[in-house]
């Protein structure tokens, strides 16, 4: 039987597992954003000083790995597994990236939820014995993943008001078995949900059902209310998303209106920045928690924070056939004390 | 079953009937004027190469032949700095449309697929947004000009 498992989709972890130390790096135009002063570093030129868009987002992320390890005070030799993503074809950026760092690696895909994922199945591992430490990050790069999903920069192409902006950023968290957290206490995996949206231009769209989904589902596996949060923040369902996810929740039964809030919001001025509907992309929820939720988590200004990464899992070529885009949400519960 | 999936199809269909009301819409009047704008100052710009090529004692039928080449290059000079994308996001088809936009859409993919080489990135990549454009520009010029020679 499956002792740690409540409800459907849930782990309650028994011993849950401290994030010892995060870091973030962020490109120029999120270091412009309203988050700036929570980031560890903030690059002046996009390519990092690499020949491609791919290297800068691989350099991106070995920066930000090395960040967290040095803010942990460990050596990454104690390090016994790292899970990474990204949203490059066969995930490039995390692979390479481990190839630099020599530590036991899992490949995730899980589009922009790859935060969460990879806290989700970090945290199960520590808390079922079979690792000390463990590396969980991801990366997004806007020029890497504009060439790879849509135009050539270059294009002179208009974006429709529902198009969202993917953040140049890579974040990292360490978990550990002992430590004085923040600690990962829940984990709710979601379900793949489609709704039949179409429009790689509204992904926001594409993703609520399974944000919604997903949050109602850990309200019921785990007995919590929105009233037992400080916040619920999505991963990048943006401006048009965020609002339907709202209504959606609302339609089950569960107000959380009011500590609700999108890091693809968060990230952005959007009066400003031009970014439209808002900030998506793996870095998108991967530098808002490691910068922003985790510093208030760590200050104390607030104590239960529910995580919930959105990724939007179709690609260039199912979006080429006509087909829908499948949605999905992973949370993750982080408390300051448990 | 099958009642489930109608139950399910009726849902999405909900859904995405939502979807379409809470989603912003393009500025549509906005938009056409400024495409009209930018459209028609890139054609006077053409216009104004034609003149001055005739001023300067050049035949109609050779400055049409230069007008598109100077166009070309501004389209992809322009491209090349990194300027025209930002027309580009003020005038939507407004500078897709004229022959800018085709330098555009051919000097942006090569430059941005430079870096996986000069054959597998520049060449194969540079007609990748143009290519649809010039295939069926060419079919449909065939079949047009096959029926002006029976026609005719």
């Amino acid at each position: 039987m499956a002792l740690k498992k409540i409800g459907k989709q849930t782990v309650r972890l028994e011993a849950p597992p401290s994030i010892i130390a995060t870091s973030s790096i962020v490109g120029p135009k999120e270091g412009q954003g309203p988050l700036a002063q929570y980031f560890d570093t903030i690059l002046s030129d996009d390519l990092c000083g690499q020949k491609s868009y791919e290297k800068a987002e691989c350099k991106m992320a070995m920066d930000s790995a090395d960040k967290a390890i040095s803010k942990a005070g460990i050596q990454k030799e104690v390090i016994d597994y790292m899970l990474s993503g990204d949203l490059l074809n066969q995930i490039i950026t995390s692979s390479y990236t481990a190839r630099e760092m020599g530590i036991p690696y899992f490949g995730l895909y899980g589009a922009c939820s790859t935060m969460a994922e990879s806290l989700s199945l970090g945290s199960m591992l520590i808390d079922g014995g079979y690792g000390d430490y463990i590396l969980c990050m991801t990366s997004s790069h806007f020029s890497s993943a504009e060439r790879q999903y849509r135009f050539p920069l270059e294009q002179g192409t208009q974006r429709p008001p529902t198009a969202q902006w993917t953040v140049t950023g890579a974040g990292a968290a360490i978990l550990s078995r002992e430590g004085n957290g923040p600690y990962v206490t829940h984990v709710t995996t979601g379900r793949v949900i489609d709704m039949g949206i179409k429009d790689a231009n509204n992904m926001g769209a594409a993703m609520s059902p399974a944000a919604a989904d997903t949050i109602v589902q850990h309200f019921k596996d785990t007995g919590f209310e929105p009233k037992d949060y400080d916040i619920i923040a999505t991963g990048d369902l943006a401006a048009v998303g965020k609002e339907l996810a709202d209504d959606l929740i609302k339609k089950q039964g569960y107000d959380i209106s009011n500590v609700f809030t999108d890091c693809g919001i968060e990230i952005y001025d959007s009066k400003k920045q031009d970014v439209h509907a808002g900030g998506s992309g793996c870095g998108c929820s991967a530098v808002v928690f490691c910068g922003y939720f985790y510093d208030m988590l760590a200050k104390g200004l607030i104590n239960r924070i529910l995580m919930v990464s959105t990724g939007a899992l179709m690609s260039p070529t199912s979006s080429q056939q006509g087909e829908s885009i499948p949605g999905i949400a992973h949370a993750v519960t982080i408390e300051r004390m448990v | 079953m099958n009642k489930n999936m109608t139950e399910a199809e009726k849902k999405k269909k909900d859904y995405q009937q939502i979807v379409k009301q809470k989603s912003p819409k393009s500025a549509l009047f906005k938009n056409c004027v400024l495409a009209f704008i930018v459209g028609g100052i890139i054609c006077s710009i053409g216009q104004f190469f034609s003149n001055l090529l005739t001023k300067w004692g050049i035949p109609k039928d050779e400055s049409s032949i230069w007008v598109p080449i100077i166009m070309v290059f501004w389209g992809a000079f322009l491209t090349g700095l990194g300027v025209y994308d930002n027309i580009g996001k003020y005038g939507g088809a407004g500078s897709i449309v004229p022959i800018t936009g085709f330098a555009n859409s051919i000097v942006s993919p090569a430059m941005e697929f430079k870096k996986e080489g000069y054959v597998l990135g520049v060449g194969a990549k540079m007609f990748v947004i143009a290519g649809p454009v010039l295939v069926y520009g060419i079919a449909s010029s065939v079949i047009v000009g096959l029926i002006y020679y029976f026609i005719r």
